[in-house]
């Protein structure tokens, strides 16, 4: 049995008077890969927006319910934001590098927040991070160029360096594929498997195989609400709800 | 370590507190000029208006009484004057611009008018002075006028691009397709289309000339009579509210707040007005 | 074959377009040729001259320069932190329906009319001054026109400012918040960088209308044509000389000093303008092209 990492519980959203969620039960479980689906609209960015409380920042925007992460409700008042972002990372769906700050620079801006580290120490981890992003090879003899001056697959993997850089549990991936090529998707892809080893993922994506290719365990979201959840084999192959079949198989969406 | 990280976070806490509390100081801080601006012209200006501060001349230094009702009449042909020049180069000006201002020439032109937007109104009644005041041998409103016209032109002819240049061009296509010539098309439905933006602009240039006073001084000038005719020195408000203010006398000081008082309820009063209604045409 | 109409429209339109570059060269053109005398008299040791005398003919222009210098630098460095704030506060952390309001207040800054800040400043702001700062004797001195000048162009940079920070894209803001930056640290990360070409350009044009501001200044500095260190005693502006002795000019050569004068002030302001609108466009055009 897959050990339990993220448990919401009720959840509903609201951006002002419009209900963007509802009641939504969902487990995301350790060291596995969890995709959520479904048509744009539905909801999905909203959801994982939630785990890291970035959807309260947007203005009008509201929720409740419960997200239990290691057994700590997240929106406990006790809960502070910056501690939580800290134990659960971001990757958007365009890549985001600081404008005009170097790669290094980049990698290094999220632990520079929390501690004061010597040169050879901070060395050490923007390399670690980059190699877990499979972007040390590419990028080591550019490290004081500006992160700008990548290419685009480039720049998403530097900003999921960034986001291991100050060693999240979770990451969440918010379509991190849909601005890319399909050779700069493909590398993505690898890299999300590599890293499942060390830490959980949650993504949202548009793309169906895509979610077929790297998931564990995928939900579908129409409307606001998630209508199924199961392991991602299950919910391709013999869907137990006629609208995740419809939306599968490309009747809709 | 761990104590390290805590000290960290404290520190980050305690400068993000300084932070918050910082800026929403400087917010507080910045509208507090307002605040005693408004007041005390409000306070000490509200005493001096009655009736006659509007309908009679400037008082003699020692007589009680009198007022500046020759000066507002003044600011007011001041401002006729000025659209009288700086409305048609700037609305026409304008309509150049948006329909054939993309060349090397409509660049040139649109930077023309931010340098002139840029130059200081004391320089441009320098310019008034020279080309009018010293051929007419005299000050004059027309003078004035001038003067103030060309400070609006910058202002008139961009609004009037900008607000051309929102007009879909589907609805310019439209009219050229009914067959109607394009200069018929660009006035009466293109211009009239974008009539209420280009008011709001007029409107916002009008209040900044009418709070204007350096380049009057030596154009416009002054008068303490009752003036009609343009090619006379005319009072206005805000160089008569100078005079006062610079003056050593009490009661010149009470008319200056008055005359304050007047031009700021008419300023503030068109700048809120327009913004209320400009906000009813970008939303409506 | 092009319709009649529409040939003498462009042609009539253009003829009032093309006005407004003659207008300006026609200004250039007289401010040079008027003060051509003066220039031909004292030279370019006019600019570093420090004698200002009507009485005795001899004109220069240091002292003024020095006023307008050290007035704007005054108003800069009250209005720029000042400003800067404000515009945080509104783009980046108040997310209150009051922050509306202090927007609109800050913009009737801009409405109030010069000579009515002058009169503000000889009667209230002035006197203020003297009560609270220590060693302060006078209301009309350098510190009182700056304090005027930073009130007068606070909504200038604010405006500005604000705009500049919110060109720059939203999701660097999410990225920096997702990486737990608290807002100090979104700004310093991901808001500060990108904007700073946009902030000097709002800094600068800022200057540019302090440079050129004339009537409250005129009203509370005290108008005394000489250098001095301290900045509770009386200056003098390019501006303000030219407003208050350009009626009364005495002979030709001071009128032709005082329009040099102008001139001097129209080459700092364009230039200045030149670079701010270049910074300015710089930042709202990367982020956001049209």
């Amino acid at each position: 049995m897959d050990k339990l990492k993220i448990k919401t519980e009720k959840l509903n959203a609201w951006f002002y008077d419009k209900q963007v969620l509802f009641d939504i039960d969902m487990n995301v479980y350790e060291n596995k890969v969890t995709a959520i689906i479904g048509p744009s609209g539905c909801g999905k960015s909203t959801f994982i927006r939630n785990f890291n409380r970035m959807h309260e920042t947007v203005p009008g925007a509201k929720a409740d319910g419960k997200i239990i992460l290691d057994g700590k409700d997240i929106f406990n008042k006790k809960y502070d934001a910056v501690d939580l972002r800290r134990d659960v990372g971001m990757v958007f769906q365009k890549p985001t590098p600081f404008p005009t700050m170097t790669v290094y620079d980049n990698v290094a801006a999220g632990i520079k927040l929390y501690s004061r580290n010597s040169h050879s120490k901070l060395d050490e981890i923007v390399e670690r991070s980059l190699r877990q992003a499979a972007l040390w090879d590419e990028v080591r003899d550019v490290l004081n160029q500006p992160g700008m001056s990548l290419s685009g697959g480039q720049q998403q993997r530097l900003c999921i360096a960034r986001a291991l850089a100050i060693q999240p549990k979770v990451i969440l991936l918010d379509e991190p594929c849909s601005a890319l090529d399909p050779i700069s998707t493909a590398k993505i892809e690898e890299l999300i498997h590599e890293l499942k080893k060390d830490y959980t993922i949650v993504m949202v994506t548009h793309n169906m195989q895509q979610a077929a290719r790297v998931a564990d365990y995928t939900a579908f979201f129409l409307l606001g609400e998630m209508v199924e959840f199961d392991i991602t084999t299950k919910i391709f192959t013999n869907p137990s709800d006629k609208r995740t079949e419809d939306y599968i198989t490309g009747r809709f969406g | 370590m761990e104590n390290n990280t805590q000290i960290q976070s404290k520190v980050r806490r305690i400068k993000e507190q300084i932070f918050l509390i910082a800026v929403f100081l400087c917010a507080v801080i910045a509208v507090i000029p307002l605040f005693s601006v408004i007041g005390y012209v409000f306070v000490k200006g509200i005493g001096a208006i009655d009736f006659n501060f509007f309908t009679q001349l400037p008082a003699p230094v020692g007589e009680t009484g009198g007022g500046m009702g020759n000066a507002v009449v003044g600011t007011f042909i001041l401002v006729v004057l000025s659209c009288l020049l700086g409305l048609p180069i700037g609305i026409f000006g304008g309509i150049w611009l948006a329909q054939f201002g993309g060349g090397k020439r409509g660049f040139m032109i649109r930077y023309a008018a931010d340098v002139l937007s840029s130059i200081p109104s004391i320089v441009i009644g320098i310019f008034a002075y020279v080309l009018i005041v010293t051929t007419m041998k005299r000050f004059s409103a027309i003078a004035g006028g001038f003067a103030l016209g060309i400070i609006m032109i910058p202002t008139v002819t961009r609004t009037t691009e900008e607000m051309i240049k929102m007009i879909p061009r589907s609805l310019y296509e439209a009219g050229l397709a009914l067959g109607i010539p394009e200069w018929r098309v660009t006035l009466s439905i293109v211009f009239r289309t974008a009539w209420n933006g280009v008011f709001t602009g007029i409107m916002l240039s009008v209040s900044r000339i009418m709070g204007e006073t350096a380049p009057l001084l030596f154009t416009a000038f002054n008068s303490m009579y009752w003036n009609f005719s343009i090619d006379q020195p005319m009072s206005s408000m805000t160089v008569q509210i100078y005079n006062y203010a610079i003056s050593p006398f009490a009661e010149w000081h009470a008319k200056a707040w008055a005359g304050s008082l007047t031009l700021v309820a008419l300023v503030l009063g068109i700048t809120l007005l327009v913004r209320k209604f400009s906000k009813r045409v970008r939303y409506g | 074959m092009k319709n009649k109409g529409d040939v003498w429209f462009k042609r009539i339109t253009f003829l009032f377009a093309s006005s407004i570059p003659f207008l300006l060269f026609i200004l250039v053109f007289i401010l040079l040729q008027k003060s051509l005398p003066a220039i031909v008299e004292f030279g370019p040791g006019f600019v570093f001259g420090t004698v200002w005398d009507p009485l005795a003919d001899k004109f220069s222009a240091l002292p003024f320069i020095y006023g307008t210098m050290i007035s704007s630098l005054i108003a800069l460095a009250i209005a720029v932190p000042l400003g800067m704030g404000c515009a945080i506060y509104l783009s980046e952390v108040s997310q209150s329906k009051f922050k509306e309001y202090i927007a609109v207040m800050v913009e009737l800054l801009a409405a109030i009319p010069s000579v009515v800040y002058g009169l503000w400043g000889i009667f209230v702001l002035g006197p203020w001054l003297v009560k609270i700062i220590p060693g302060m004797t006078y209301g009309t001195c350098m510190l009182t026109g700056g304090v005027i000048l930073a009130i007068m162009i606070l909504p200038t940079i604010t405006a500005i400012s604000r705009e500049v920070f919110q060109a720059v894209p939203y999701n660097l803001r999410e990225s920096a918040m997702a990486l737990g930056a608290t807002k100090w640290e979104c700004f310093k990360l991901a808001i500060f960088g990108p904007a700073t070409s946009g902030i000097i350009g709002a800094i600068i044009l800022g200057l540019g209308r302090a440079l050129g501001e004339t009537m409250a200044v005129t009203m509370v500095i005290g108008n005394r044509p000489k250098i001095s260190a301290s900045l509770f005693a009386p200056a003098y502006t390019l501006a303000s000389v030219i407003a208050n002795e350009f009626a009364e000019a005495t002979s030709d050569l001071n009128l032709s000093a005082l329009i040099e004068l102008a001139l001097i002030l129209l080459v700092i302001t364009i230039l200045i303008n030149g670079v701010a609108r270049l910074l300015v466009w710089k930042t709202t055009l990367k982020y956001n092209p049209r």
